[in-house]
């Protein structure tokens, strides 16, 4: 499991590897919150490629990615979706609130 | 009617078994030949109902959860998880999608995705006793290359 963020100027990057399920989520969800506070991106791309597995506990690690960086106005786009966690992602409709490229 | 095959594991409540959980419902359901899709289903209910009990089972200490998997016949598979916790008082609006008695780290999704993924799903509780969670899922047969 792991989280590396790139970019800059207030458009970053943030890869998540390996499992994203409850025993991780916390981790992620402190990384990802440290990342946005510090960068206050205007724009988020969440890069799932690395994701071996995700359940609805990466629902929560998403959905906090989005608050948090729509708080500060900017918007999170999905990339590289593996199709296991797209079918969890898309369960709970997030599709609908963020773009999935 | 009688299973053709089962096997049992029960292990502590910690969130570092959620893996190991799911990776041995996936292990046990691999000699029905499920496909990719069927396997990631399962073992993305499995991981749902095992996080349930780990999460909100034993609030002040560390419990029992019983994984259970049996294998009747046409290829169908069971899947029980139970602890002996707290219980639900009210599995209906348990189900309900979104709702959680958890805190923010929790979706409130883990019941709707154990429905969507799996063919039926059962939820028995008593506050006070415990909850089971049993869910059943058909593998599809597939036709070996050769058509035979």
């Amino acid at each position: 499991m792991g989280l590396t963020c790139t970019g800059g100027d207030r458009e970053i990057c943030m890869a998540l590897s390996g499992e994203v399920d409850h025993h991780h989520a916390r981790g992620l969800m402190t990384e990802i919150e440290r990342e946005i506070d510090r960068e206050l991106p205007k724009h988020v791309t969440l890069d799932l490629g690395g994701v071996t597995f995700m359940d609805s506990s990466g629902i929560a690690v998403v959905l906090r990615c989005y608050k948090r960086t729509a708080e500060l106005g900017g918007a999170v786009t999905v990339k590289d979706v593996p199709p296991q966690a797209e079918k969890v992602l898309r369960a709970a409709g997030l599709e609908r609130l963020m773009r999935f490229a | 009617m009688k299973p053709v095959n089962t096997a049992t594991i029960e292990f502590l409540s910690r969130s570092a078994n959620e893996g190991f959980a799911r990776t041995a419902a996936a292990c046990f359901a691999a000699q029905l030949d499920p496909t990719l899709d069927e396997i990631n289903d399962i073992k993305t209910a499995v991981s749902e109902a095992v996080t349930n009990a780990i999460v909100h089972a034993y609030p002040d200490r560390l419990g029992r959860v019983k994984l259970k998997l049996r294998l009747f016949e046409d290829s169908l598979l069971e899947i029980t998880v139970q602890d002996w916790g707290v219980g639900i008082a009210d599995v209906a609006q348990a189900r309900t999608p979104l709702f959680t008695t958890g805190n923010e780290e929790r979706s409130g999704m883990g019941f709707t995705i154990m429905e969507s993924f799996m063919d039926t799903l059962r939820v028995r509780s008593t506050p006070g006793k415990g909850t089971t969670v049993t869910m059943r899922r058909r593998i599809a047969r597939r036709l070996t290359a050769g058509g035979k």
